[in-house]
């Protein structure tokens, strides 16, 4: 999960933005660090060879230079987030080869839903994607905020109940890789890890096939179900008879999940329900 | 409110000296007001963000009423006129109270009292109707908002009509005090600063809400 | 009766919380027992909880700040310990538990811990430095710091009545609404802060009341401490800041107990406001506590480099920049909701604009070193251990400034080690630095240097192991507030990172045992404070006796110029004599209130009946606090004198023991 190994484009240039940040500041940081040990050590009461200047207390010269070092500094690094941010914003698309895959992703109490409209399947807590095509992802979530993180692959983005955000990736290399949510939602919070599977353009669509196999249908009443609490150890498949589902989603005509449930003493809630299902 | 006394600060409490720093600490009076003036601005900044919850929340009515279809402009320019009216008035007992005059004073802050008192029964009426057509703020966010923002303006009317009682009951037991001379600007101070802000309501959410 | 109050609320079931709470309740019932039966009752009611004095509430604002920082402290060795154990286990605390132990970590640091410790040193400081008697508002200020004790009190009962939040130090809905958050501990977390944030409000228009109106003969602007500016611009902050958090609360509060829909996902409500209206708050928050900070380093480095400090100007100019910018800034705190490029790109180089005032106040303060006779006390280690510490934590600040840098980072254990970093690094070891600094002005008597400065180093090491594995966790993609993880890369840094916070809970006690052997060796020679000015000090408050009168000041000082004491004390030196006697007359000085303690006891019944919906005790509570504030406006003597013979013993001692040093010194 090093995000500074990425396996795609995004995550590439975010990275190389954050080291190149670095490099910037370094080259100011280091020498002011050495200068705070060497000044504080030569002028140390006990140095008898160090000149004491008693009312030393102003410099046009050195003032200019303090404002300046920090101030070009930022020009610099003020270019780079601008022109970063404007490269690297989640919703311009990624170029790629193939055809774009749309994955419709919603945050549910702690699990993730991943609905391929085009595709007609649906998979929990596991993103399957063929490498080197570009993916669009559209994101919403069932309940409370999470943020859908790949760090080998993407940036970070919210999923909120109610709204869309949208997620333009790519993987370049095979593999298995890891994602998690980065936004605290509750006690299964740890637990909202997915797998998420790069494979190869060829085997997309037997994968396809097979999941769509499934013998599970996610279907409005079918997602009321999933968007219980708890916390997914498997990776149930389904199909998608509704390619319509995430929108109805998203606008909220199915209403938002339902939380933890009441028990009779409102003051300690759920010791059964939430905890316990984590477990 | 007990302020340190300083050396400067003895003087006539009414003599608006500008407490330059080469003179050293300010009088009593000025600090006070000064303090109360900067505790007036943290609470225009609090109204502040409920006019910006309002202004971003306005079209959410989740498919309820809009503000045009609920605002009776009438009985909202009765309460706009009895609260600008009770600032008149108070202005009129500041006025009692600096030439000492305690009947007049007495007399300006009861108008005041009445004129407030007024505009709250206005205001609550426009509330329980509201909520009686089942436009309460739980029908929509738009109605939490209103009813937050110009509820809270409310609650700082009533809040001032009960330390307007209790200055009334302070005067008439103490006298004009120096003290109580200055929690009376103070009082003043509030009571127009509450004026400002509903300007700004009348403005921002009846005028603009019954114009959309 | 008693609302949603049940004997359910008490955690029967849940040994942790319920040993400590009882062993913290044994400990306290057993203090107030000892003073009730020594027979220091009276003197504690006279002298302290009824004190108006603005030394006496700042101290007592540190005392909160050290106590709290303890519950804290435990909060934060249990975390650290939890992530190095559930490595492919729940570990020892389950996750209804961990959760609330997060919460409480945040909310107590800030506002419990980082709050009242920075409040106290203003108000303790700020009337010696600008060479007056107290503060404007004497008796708003006592109950400024009462309504801060209750929130303090509240987050504690939260830990044997009920629970505490677990939505994390924000409360960010819809996780914090009644649908996903059923239970008391929002409230709990809710109410503390609505009363505190009231008593913060009161501290905040006071001190910034007293900065601009009450400066001693000759005090201009430019003549100020930096202290004095670093708290101004600390104080408006709270001005504009605290009551957008209140106004927030607020309307979580109406979410929860109304039914109202500002936040939730139903009816319309935004949550994306939420955090817009937090975060105008939170950002600046940050600035009020770490501008204070800046000040004390800008007291202590001049005065032990013995000379004034550099580029006085360009520091209040970087101070008053950065009070600014802060307001403009707070969008950098969710780059990942998915605003556009340019809302992004914007925010994020307002962010970094802010890095140049405080790049600059490193280099003045870098300057000031230079050309210096540096004496190594322990208020010197602790600022050169910031200067270091903290340019890194700015670094890494920055860093997540950069949106396409922060699309990783966000939310990270990078982040979590960026703002201790700066945090620790720069508000914690300036209190640190400033209680050290200003111990001897307080009480009379020095901390003892070795324990200070093993106190020192432990902290300084152990920050470091603690919080650069969680830099090196953040890489690896660990986000925060996580109860257990199945990762084994991030294994090692978490064990590290616990190590670490062993080294950091020495450091910490070892300033514990630096407190109790400087208490009991309070009159030895090396400790005790004869004159008034240990530190060979430069501004004001050391022209007074340690501790200082009631009065502060015999006679209120005329100040020509910067560095206000530093002249006075080196004509003095020159002629080899002490000012002349001034014409010592009557002081008058604001009698002691119990206002403040009284009401903020009401508050505390009020803000425990709102969480538990005990809706006649919130009106009891209500009432009385209002008749409290009648009485005390109904009070006729509201002042006392001090006789001028009185005023002139008291200085005619400090005046003695001065000249004595000053021959002493030219003896030498």
């Amino acid at each position: 999960m090093n995000i500074l190994d990425p396996q795609g484009p995004v995550a590439a240039a975010d990275s190389a933005i954050l080291i190149d940040s670095i490099a910037i500041m370094l080259a100011i940081v280091v020498p002011t660090i050495i200068a705070i040990f060497a000044f504080a050590f030569w002028f140390r009461a006990s140095n008898t060879r160090a000149r004491y200047l008693p009312d030393f207390a102003h410099s046009g010269r050195i003032e200019l230079v303090v404002w300046s070092i920090p101030a070009l500094t930022i020009i610099l690094l003020g270019g780079v987030a601008w022109i970063g941010s404007h490269q690297l914003d989640p919703r311009e698309p990624v170029p790629g080869t193939g055809s774009p895959v749309r994955v419709q992703v919603v945050s549910l109490d702690w699990k993730w839903l991943f609905i391929y409209p085009d595709q007609r399947v649906a998979t929990v807590n596991s993103l399957t994607v063929p490498v080197g095509a570009p993916l669009q992802l559209d994101l919403t979530s069932s309940s409370v905020m999470n943020v859908f993180f790949v760090p080998q692959l993407a940036s970070m983005i919210y999923t909120m109940n109610g709204m869309v955000t949208h997620l333009n990736m790519r993987a370049d290399q095979e593999g298995n890789y890891q994602g998690l949510s980065a936004h605290f939602s509750g006690d299964g919070f740890p637990d909202m890890m997915f797998d998420v599977h790069v494979i190869s353009p060829l085997d997309f669509p037997k994968w396809v096939e097979a999941t769509a196999k499934s013998g599970k249908e996610l279907t409005a009443d079918s997602y009321k179900q999933l968007s219980q609490q708890s916390v997914e150890t498997g990776r149930p498949t389904y199909r998608l008879p509704d390619p319509r589902l995430f929108d109805d989603i998203a606008t909220q005509r199915i209403p938002p999940g339902p939380g933890p449930k009441l028990v009779e003493n409102p003051a300690k809630p759920r010791p059964e329900s939430g905890a316990a299902s984590v477990r | 409110m007990t302020d340190a006394t300083f050396v400067h600060g003895h003087g006539d409490p009414y003599h608006l000296h500008g407490g330059r720093p080469q003179e050293g600490p300010a009088s009593k009076r000025i600090v006070t007001g000064y303090g109360f003036w900067i505790f007036l601005l943290s609470d225009i900044v609090m109204f502040s963000c409920f006019f910006a919850a309002y202004a971003v929340l306005q079209g959410q009515t989740a498919g309820g009423p809009k503000g045009s279809e609920l605002f009776d402009l009438k009985s909202v320019a009765a309460e706009t006129a009895f609260l600008l009216l009770s600032s008149f008035t108070c202005g009129l007992a500041m006025i009692a109270a600096d030439v000492r005059s305690l009947r007049w004073y007495q007399i300006g802050m009861a108008v005041t009292c009445l004129f407030g008192l007024g505009f709250l029964a206005l205001e609550g009426r426009e509330f329980a109707d509201l909520v009686g057509r089942g436009a309460g703020p739980t029908r929509s966010a738009f109605l939490s908002a209103f009813f937050t923002l110009v509820g809270c303006h409310g609650m700082h009317v009533s809040a001032g009509i009960l330390w307007l009682l209790t200055m009334m009951a302070q005067v008439f037991a103490k006298g004009f005090r120096a003290d109580i001379m200055r929690r009376l600007l103070c009082f003043a101070l509030f009571w127009h600063a509450l004026d400002i802000i509903w300007v700004a309501i009348f403005s921002v959410v009846y005028l603009f809400g019954s114009a959309a | 009766m008693l609302g949603k109050l049940t004997w359910a609320a008490i955690p029967f079931d849940q040994p942790i919380p319920l040993t400590v709470g009882a062993g913290v309740l044994v400990v306290l019932l057993a203090v107030i027992a000892w003073v009730v039966i020594a027979g220091h009752l009276p003197y504690l009611w006279r002298e302290w909880i009824t004190s108006v004095d603005h030394k006496r509430i700042g101290v007592m604002y540190c005392l909160l700040a050290l106590v709290m920082l303890l519950r804290g402290g435990s909060d934060a060795i249990m975390m650290r310990a939890q992530q190095a154990i559930a490595f492919h286990s729940q570990g020892y605390l389950p996750p209804e538990h961990y959760n609330q132990i997060f919460s409480a970590h945040g909310t107590i640091m800030i506002f419990f811990v980082g709050m009242p410790f920075v409040i106290g040193l203003m108000n303790f400081v700020v009337p010696l430095q600008l060479g007056v008697r107290d503060v404007a508002f004497p008796t708003l200020n006592s109950v400024g710091f009462w309504l801060t004790a209750t929130g303090a009190l509240l987050v504690n009962i939260s830990l044997v009545v009920g629970e505490f939040a677990r939505t994390g130090w924000l409360p960010y809905p819809p996780l914090s609404e009644l649908t996903y958050s059923p239970g008391v501990g929002v409230d709990y977390y809710l109410w503390s802060l609505e009363i505190s944030g009231v008593g913060t409000l009161v501290a905040g228009i006071n001190l910034v009341t007293t900065v601009l109106k009450l400066r001693t003969k000759g005090m201009t602007y430019l003549r100020m401490p930096v202290f004095c500016w670093t708290t101004l611009a600390a104080n408006l902050l709270i001005i504009a800041a605290f009551p957008i958090l209140t106004a927030t609360l607020a309307m979580l509060i109406l979410d929860r107990y109304l039914g109202f829909h500002f936040f939730t996902n139903e009816a319309g409500g935004n949550v994306m406001m939420f955090m817009n209206l937090i975060w105008a708050w939170g950002h600046p928050e940050v600035y009020i506590l770490v501008l204070p900070a800046f000040g004390i380093y800008s007291e202590i480095v001049p005065a032990f480099s013995g000379k004034p400090l550099f580029g006085y100007r360009s520091m209040v100019m970087a101070t008053m920049a950065i009070c600014i910018i802060s307001f403009c800034v707070w969008l950098h705190h969710f780059f990942t909701m998915g605003a556009g490029p340019n809302v992004n790109a914007i925010f994020g180089i307002a962010s970094m604009i802010i890095a140049v005032p405080t790049g600059v106040k490193i280099y003045n303060w870098l300057f000031t070193m230079y050309g210096g006779r540096i004496r190594f006390a322990t208020p010197m280690m602790w600022s050169v251990g910031f200067m270091v510490t903290f340019i890194i934590g700015g670094l890494t600040g920055v860093l997540v400034a950069v949106p396409p840098a922060d699309f990783l980072l966000h939310n990270s254990m990078f982040l979590i080690a960026h703002f201790h970093n700066v945090i620790i690094g720069g508000v914690l070891f300036g209190a640190f630095a400033g209680y050290t600094y200003w111990f001897p002005k307080a009480f009379g008597f020095r901390l003892h240097e070795g324990w200070g400065k093993a106190g020192f180093w432990f902290t300084l090491t152990g920050f470091y192991l603690t919080f650069f594995p969680l830099y090196a966790a953040g890489f690896l993609g660990m986000t925060r507030r996580m109860q257990h993880y199945d990762v084994a890369e991030w294994r090692p840094w978490m064990i590290a990172a616990g190590v670490g916070m062993v080294l950091l809970s020495i450091g910490v006690l070892s300033q514990v045992v630096q407190l109790v052997v400087s208490i009991r060796d309070r009159n030895s020679v090396s400790l005790r404070d004869v004159t008034g000015d240990p530190w060979d000090g430069r501004s004001l408050e050391w022209s007074t006796a340690s501790p200082p009168p009631v009065f502060n000041f015999a006679v209120l000082p005329d100040v020509e110029g910067e560095d206000a004491y530093w002249k006075i004390k080196s004509r003095a030196r020159e002629q080899g004599l002490l000012r002349r006697e001034p014409e010592y007359r009557d002081i008058e000085m604001p009698r002691n209130s119990p206002t403040g303690f009284v009401c903020a006891f009401f508050a505390t019944i009020m803000g425990f009946a709102l969480i538990w919906h005990i809706w006649w005790m919130v009106a009891l509570g209500g009432v009385g606090a209002f008749a409290t504030f009648v009485a005390f406006a109904w009070r006729d003597h509201d002042e006392y004198v001090i006789p001028a013979a009185e005023v002139a013993r008291i200085d005619r001692a400090n005046r003695e023991a001065r000249l004595a040093a000053l021959r002493a010194r030219s003896a030498a």
